[in-house]
């Protein structure tokens, strides 16, 4: 703000602007925060402890984690290959496969829940199959893992890819030539340099997958105790009007989104100081 | 360890990089690739390398001292490679940068870490780097991170020594004394080398071999001087300094450079700066006749501009003594004498002529 001209823009203007920027700030993000923390807590602690140790809230907290702790690792894995492929060759194809990692992004979550309902469900292309077999993919476990990697793909690879690109190959190209194996070469060469983006795109990749709400609510079926994630449970309990109950279980959203941040933060400070 | 390259293609697209390259490196000597941006010279380092593979089907062959690598990838091909922009290990020291290729070998033939950090300390004392060891490559200079780059490529004790325009991203001071260093380094090491450089001073200075490259072809291969003194064709004669070119044609088995200019039968006379004398009035073989344009005469040299006959520009480079004893004005009408001259014809190789 100080290499603004301040004959062109006033104090004036500048307070306004400010005070503007604050108090959408204030009245789309600080407040909601507040008010689900003050929502969650209106009952005291004790019932807070209650609504979160509550079978079926614990339930979708362990679906929630179980879910995280499968999409997570797997995403990593594809991101990395992906970003891999497309900053360190050129091949036919590649732009296409580029914006096809774009995809989830563009396409809304509930299309994404559906896809896998049409894909997978009783009455789409693979649901004879997979009744005859005894698989459930929809409405179970499955299908919200694969919906939720579907949603999150996007995260690890876009992060790595310009990072990737700008670093080009030539570290790998030395490594080589020094006799180290494609493998090492990897793990010597390229992690340590992609670490730091790579642990940002797991941040981004681990809130999300937590809080997904749209396309895991279209494959999970809402089961109770069995295929609720914790998003899934707020809704539900909301709309049994447990206000306090929902508040309490979003209260544990809201503070995995503030872990994210304060992680975010300090991953951005540490990969800026070792880029200097 | 001699390195052969055989009828060697490679084309990118549709755009023919290297077109049938057969080339002896001799082993233990110090060669240069050298040529303009384009002409092949690094994409030929790095098929030597084994970073890039030659096109298939046209029988090329990559040997080193006879035995054929050519199926050997990099990583096989024990080959110390030193790249333009260095691609030193950022997250890594010195210390560990130049130790890599030694820490990657499988255990049974890695060295105890006693010895590494002996053989690293030892190439860090050669590259006169030794209190850098701890240091990152971001805290070092240009200069120092070449030489970094250069003993970890030496430390995997290569058979051969590829270095892609070693000097290219460093400022002229540096790069002359680095010049000298990598000269005096192969003295001490005497590992068969080839660089690539664009730049054909350094070339002239460092190598023992010159290989002078265009568009995808070699044009002659030789030592410095012979290169330099015997350019085999207008390429080479043009690209190892500045020319002066006389267009002309053969009349009587003689080249005339006045008169009407016909196409066929042209000829082309290539001068140095400093193989031209100025003089009043014309001599008994060529004398060329051209007006004085500018004389500057700050520097270690007098450069005389002049306009030929045809209007183009010629210089002219003579000593201080030489212009003070017969001194020229702008707009002064001279002719000039070449020296020593090269003529060549339309099919840019060298034609002999007596005057």
């Amino acid at each position: 703000m100080n290499n603004l001209p301040s004959k062109d823009v006033g104090a004036l203007e500048n307070l306004l602007l400010s005070g503007a920027a604050l108090s959408i700030i204030g009245l789309l993000i600080v407040l909601p925060l507040g008010v689900v923390l003050k929502e969650a807590f209106a009952g005291g602690l004790k019932l807070w402890l209650e609504s979160v140790g509550d079978p079926d809230a614990r339930s979708a907290i362990k679906l929630t984690l179980a879910v995280t702790a499968v999409v997570v690792p797997l995403n990593v894995v594809f991101g990395v290959a992906a970003a891999w492929a497309l900053s360190k060759f050129r091949f036919k194809g590649r732009s296409l496969l580029l914006s096809l990692v774009d995809l989830p992004f563009a396409v809304s979550p509930v299309i994404a829940g559906l896809i896998f309902i049409l894909l997978f469900g009783r009455h789409g292309w693979m649901g004879t199959w997979l009744t005859d077999h005894h698989i459930r993919i929809v409405f179970a476990v499955p299908g919200i893992i694969l919906a939720t990697l579907f949603v999150t793909f996007p995260f690890v690879a876009r992060e790595l890819i310009p990072l990737m690109t700008e670093q080009g190959s030539e570290e790998e190209q030395a490594a080589l030539s020094l006799g180290a194996t494609g493998w090492q070469t990897f793990l010597k060469v390229t992690l340590p340099n992609i670490k730091w983006g790579l642990l940002y795109g797991i941040i981004l990749c681990n809130a999300r997958a937590m809080g997904e709400f749209g396309a895991v609510s279209v494959v999970s079926g809402h089961i109770r105790g069995e295929t609720n994630t914790l998003p899934l449970q707020v809704e539900v309990l909301y709309n049994e009007y447990s206000f306090t109950a929902s508040f309490a279980c979003a209260s544990l959203l809201a503070g995995l989104a503030i872990v994210t941040l304060i992680l975010k933060t300090f991953v951005e400070l540490k990969s800026g100081r070792d880029a200097a | 360890m001699s390195i052969t390259i055989q009828k060697i293609s490679k084309t990118f697209g549709s755009f023919q990089a290297l077109n049938d390259v057969t080339l002896e490196v001799p082993s233990g000597g110090l060669t240069a690739l050298l040529g303009p941006s384009g002409s092949g010279k690094t994409t030929l380092l790095r098929i030597v390398a084994g970073l890039e593979a030659a096109d298939e089907g046209t029988g090329g062959q990559i040997l080193f001292d006879g035995v054929p690598v050519t199926d050997d990838p990099v990583n096989r091909r024990q080959v110390g490679f030193v790249f333009q922009h260095y691609a030193l290990f950022r997250h890594m020291t010195v210390f560990e940068n130049i130790a890599f290729g030694l820490n990657v070998k499988p255990r049974g033939e890695r060295l105890s870490r006693d010895e590494i950090k002996g053989r690293v300390f030892e190439l860090l004392k050669l590259i006169q780097l030794e209190q850098l060891a701890q240091r990152y490559p971001s805290q070092l200079s240009g200069g120092q991170r070449q030489r970094v780059a250069l003993a970890r490529a030496l430390a995997i004790q290569p058979k051969v020594l590829l270095l892609d325009e070693p000097f290219g991203a460093l400022d002229a001071q540096v790069r002359s004394e680095l010049r000298r260093w990598l000269r005096h380094l192969h003295d001490t090491i005497h590992v068969t080398s080839i660089f690539v450089t664009h730049d054909q001073e350094e070339a002239l200075e460092v190598a023992d071999s010159i290989v002078v490259m265009n568009k995808g072809g070699i044009e002659q291969v030789g030592a410095p001087n012979e290169v330099f003194q015997n350019p085999a064709t207008e390429f080479v004669m043009k690209f190892l300094g500045d020319v002066n070119v006389f267009h002309g044609r053969i009349h009587n088995d003689t080249p005339i450079f006045t008169g009407e200019l016909k196409d066929e039968n042209g000829v082309r006379l290539l001068v140095r700066p400093h193989d031209l004398t100025v003089q009043l009035y014309p001599g008994a073989g060529i004398s060329l006749p051209a007006q004085v344009y500018r004389v500057l005469t700050a520097g270690p040299l007098v450069k005389i501009e002049l306009l030929n006959s045809q209007n183009n520009l010629v210089q002219v480079h003579i000593p201080h003594a030489e212009y003070q004893s017969m001194p020229v004005k702008p707009d002064q009408r001279v002719y000039l004498v070449p020296k020593e001259s090269r003529l060549y014809g339309n099919d840019n190789a060298r034609i002999e002529y007596v005057i």
